[in-house]
């Protein structure tokens, strides 16, 4: 008899399970990218699935590590799926394959895979593909207004990247408000079409979706409420405090539901690898990611900065989990840094 | 009697962070009535069947005992005494398999049942208010009784050892382990004998309250806790807590019905409180009224293997195996067979092992129903595991930390303050067997703590050792340097008496040698014309010197002089001498006497 050890029953739940609820929390902000973007997304997400499945396979294979068991946890497609929803949707194949490998092979699989990775791997494909390929990943954002077919997204990103793109791309109610906001007032900005009645057009449905997919995640208790809450607060709080003269700065409405804010909270901040650990860390990484966030796109050059700020505080989570150590039963104060005096 | 005025109080509930909420599996054992089991043909007895120093057997293999006879007593600090089960003859004295998960055999008491069951004499205190706190103490401890909720330690020790004022009795009714149900069917069926228990330890503390911490998935036990206070006219406080596992373990009992934590390293007593089980609360009742040493318990056999799971009261030492059978198991459908509840409890590396004090309960659950554990994924640090931890550790952390032998991170993480309860390893979605690296890094520090206390003390003997060669070196020197002193002063103060008038002295060295020259010549050329009356004279000349150098040898060791070693030389060179002078003085006698007959 095989010696067994306490405890004998165990839950019945799995890193698979966890995954593909990740994956299913992921579909009303897909739809709803979907709808109001177009096709281009939903091709990104299955060039960007296949490829990094193939080759998660394939490293498996090289790192005679048995294929079969960590394909079927799943991690990589939600990788695959967060990268390709943060893409532009309008960008050639090969864009998208070199994110996704750029993920499985660097990012992931060269610190040891699963559970291995400092740093988030679709973050960190991410801002590469946005240093290499600036003016691809910052120019291709669709237009609300004109959508183009399904075929016509397979043809735009297989080939004839050109055909009729003007017609389909904008910029970022983020980045427009950033460059106008310089020369015109906040209300001539926000006459542009890309603004709605709140926030901008389309993102904030967008964002409401991912909204809706991170509640669904928090309800599973696949996720805990410290980082989405912490981020966001520390958005809105900075945008209050710094931004509230809407004439020079973006206001707090298109900060908290456009761009990738809500994607950010919910998916992203919280891959539990890269994060910070206990409850106090989470809540003291997640205010750092919002409060990169609102720099970066306050006084940096990127309009959106989810993908920076996300990994310098993958940077910094090792050195939080040193200092926001929970008291432990018994203990008088929690055990802080790298003594133990007791 | 006048009826004393009593309160069954409910008490304000505390919460405790995480824990978790399997399958409770209760139903199956707690509809029946506990039910004794016959009397087996032999019983086994380990003689450390609870936490301390094993018993020594005071019987030998051969005698007759009597049900309740001490067969092995305890040793003196922590450890209980073992009596009879049953009457009958002392077959062997022995190792004998045991309930532990290594399968180690462990010596044992075999007694082979009479059929009889005769007490032996018993001293009944039916008043034991008459008796003092010191006797019915030692009456606890010739009991032999131990905790019985598992973990076996001997309870005459939480009444000796009071260094704090306690005010609280904290019962522990909670019973948290799903399958579990002793507690419930001992409570529901003889609440007034554990209450008359914990009267008895509320005085033996002179504590102030009895505080009863009962989950509330047992409504019948509750209610029967009430009755029996109402019978008894006792004051009763409970504290019905939420059903959550692990809700009963001490620490945890105490942060949910007072809301205190036990300090860090320290005990319940600490903060005022004794906790105690309700079995070991009944045996209490049993041993100090009755003057029955605790000799049986109720145990839950349940587990989707078993026919007729339930609970049942057996003595100590009866085979597992035979028990089982008494219940209906199929043992082959069963895929283990685990002493304790699923997630505290081992699987038994063999069965025929003995009940012991601890046993509270046999599970033999199938396959389907406790699945064998599966292959687990890598840890992705989710940390739902530290949502789920009671003492507020991070488990997550401490997996890496264990998994790496980084000994003093997992210090850090505070890795002694787990008390393996199992609530991470269970909401793991990666099905990594968190508890059995934790117990390896507990382990690996252990004997690194005891490893590097051997090392200090050998450092701290080498040291002082050391300290004392240099400082008897120095002491030496300083004698040495002391009498050269008073040997030159001496040389003065005797040339400046004899004047300046003696002419210089030889060199004393010098005329040694030349006198040692002279004589070997000497001795070179006497060889060749040795008569037995020179030889003689020689060797006792030898001899006279030897004595001499041998005297002066015994003044220098006398003394401690640093002369020692040479003058030892010098007399076991004369001693060679005398006895070849000798040799060679015999040698020309014999030749004489062959000469001249």
């Amino acid at each position: 008899m095989i010696s067994i050890t306490s405890p004998h029953t165990v839950g019945q739940n799995s890193v698979s399970k966890v995954m593909f609820t990740l994956v299913a929390a992921l579909v009303p902000g897909y739809a709803c990218l979907i709808y109001i973007f177009g096709w281009g997304y939903l091709v990104n997400a299955l060039i960007a699935v296949t490829v990094a499945v193939a080759l998660e396979a394939l490293i498996l294979v090289l790192r005679k590590r048995p294929v079969g068991f960590f394909l079927k946890d799943g991690s990589i497609i939600v990788t695959a799926l967060l990268l390709a929803c943060a893409l532009p949707p309008i960008v050639p194949w090969w864009l998208v394959a070199i994110g996704s490998g750029i993920a499985v092979i660097f990012a992931k699989h060269l610190f040891g895979g699963l559970g291995q990775n400092p740093f988030n791997p679709a973050m960190v494909a991410y801002a590469l593909l946005l240093v290499s390929l600036p003016v691809l990943m910052t120019s291709r954002w669709a237009n609300v207004d004109v959508l183009p077919s399904f075929a016509d997204a397979l043809t735009i990103s297989f080939g004839h990247l050109d055909k009729g793109l003007d017609a389909f791309t904008g910029a970022t109610p983020l980045d427009h408000y950033k460059l106008n906001i310089g020369r015109l007032t906040a209300d001539n900005v926000l006459q542009d079409p890309i603004y709605g009645a709140f926030a901008a057009k389309g993102w904030m449905q967008i964002n409401l979706a991912f909204l809706v997919g991170g509640l669904v995640l928090l309800a599973l208790r696949i996720i805990t409420w410290h980082i989405p809450v912490s981020l966001l607060a520390s958005i809105l709080v900075m945008s209050v405090l710094f931004g509230s003269d809407g004439d020079a700065f973006v206001p707090t409405s298109l900060h908290l539901f456009s761009g990738s804010t809500m994607l950010a909270a919910f998916f992203i901040a919280t891959d539990p690898v890269t994060a910070a650990t206990s409850n106090k860390g989470k809540l003291v990484y997640g205010a750092g990611i919002g409060l990169l966030i609102y720099i970066i796109r306050t006084w940096g050059n990127y309009p959106d900065a989810t993908a920076f700020a996300v990994l310098l505080m993958n940077f910094s989570a090792p050195l939080i989990d040193h200092y926001t150590r929970p008291r432990v039963y018994g203990h008088s104060k929690a055990v802080k840094g790298f003594k133990n005096d007791g | 009697m006048t009826q004393a005025p009593h309160i069954i109080a409910r008490s304000r509930v505390w919460s405790i962070p995480g824990g978790v909420h399997p399958e409770q599996h209760k139903a199956e054992s707690n509809q029946s009535a506990i039910e004794p089991v016959p009397l087996p043909s032999e019983l086994w007895l380990p003689l450390s069947m609870h936490i301390g120093s094993p018993a020594i057997p005071v019987v030998k293999v051969g005698d007759t005992v009597c049900k309740g006879d001490l067969i092995a007593r305890s040793q003196s600090g922590i450890s209980a005494s073992i009596h009879a089960p049953t009457s009958g003859r002392v077959v062997a004295i022995e190792d004998h398999v045991y309930a532990h998960e290594s399968g180690f055999k462990q010596p044992a008491i075999c007694i082979e049942s009479d059929g009889l069951d005769i007490w032996r004499q018993q001293k009944p205190w039916h008043n034991w208010r008459e008796q003092s706190v010191e006797d019915i103490v030692a009456r606890i401890h010739d009991g032999g009784i131990t905790g019985m909720g598992g973990a076996s330690f001997p309870t005459d020790v939480k009444y000796r050892n009071k260094h704090a004022p306690i005010h609280t009795l904290l019962v522990n009714a909670a019973e948290c382990e799903p399958y579990i149900t002793a507690d419930d069917r001992l409570i529901r069926e003889r609440a007034e004998d554990i209450l008359h228990g914990a009267a008895i330890c509320r005085h033996l503390l002179g504590a102030r309250t009895i505080l009863i911490g009962i989950e509330d998935n047992k409504p019948e036990a509750i209610s029967a806790f009430e009755v029996a206070a109402k019978r008894l006219g006792l004051d009763i406080t409970l504290a019905v807590v939420p059903t959550k596992y692990p809700s009963g373990g001490e620490k945890q009992l105490i942060q949910l019905t007072t809301g205190l934590e036990v300090p860090k390293g320290g005990l319940p007593s600490d903060i005022g409180l004794v906790c105690q089980n309700v079995g070991t609360l009944y045996q209490i009742y049993r041993t100090v009224v009755f003057d029955e040493p605790l000799i049986s318990r109720v145990t839950t056999i349940t587990g989707q293997a078993i026919e007729r799971p339930g609970n049942y009261e057996a003595l100590i030492g009866t085979s597992i195996e035979t028990l089982l059978n008494h219940a209906g198991a199929h043992l082959k459908k069963a895929d283990r067979v685990i002493m304790g509840g699923p997630m505290m409890g081992f699987a038994l590396p063999d069965i025929t092992a003995p009940l012991v004090k601890a046993t509270n309960c046999l599970l033999a659950p199938t396959k389907k129903e406790i699945p064998p554990p599966i292959i687990d994924n890598p840890c992705i640090r989710c940390g739902m595991c530290e949502q789920a931890c009671p003492a507020g550790l991070l488990p997550q952390q401490l997996h890496w930390a264990s998994k790496n032998r980084l000994l003093d991170e997992a210090e850090l993480h505070s890795i002694d303050d787990c008390i393996e309860c199992g609530a991470c390893a269970y909401v793991c979605p990666s099905r990594i067997p968190l508890v059995q690296y934790f117990r390896y890094a507990k382990g690996e520090i252990k004997q690194e703590r005891a490893d590097q206390l051997a090392s200090d003390r050998a450092r701290v003997r080498f040291e002082n050792r050391q300290a004392r060669l240099d400082r008897e070196k120095a002491e030496k020197e300083q004698r040495r340097k002391a009498r050269a002193e008073a040997a030159a002063k001496a040389l003065a103060e005797k040339q400046a008496k004899e004047g300046s008038n003696e002419e210089p002295k030889e060199d004393p060295i010098k005329a040694a040698l030349e006198r040692a020259a002279a004589k070997r010549d000497a001795k070179n050329t006497t060889t060749e014309t040795q008569n037995p009356e020179q030889l003689k004279d020689i060797a006792e000349k030898a001899k006279a010197k030897f004595e001499k150098a041998t005297q002066r040898l015994l003044d220098a060791e006398k003394e401690g002089s640093e002369m020692v070693p040479a003058l030892r030389k010098a007399a076991g060179k004369l001693e060679e001498k005398y006895h070849s002078a000798e040799k060679a003085y015999q040698a020309a006698m014999k030749e004489q006497e062959n000469v001249s007959p």
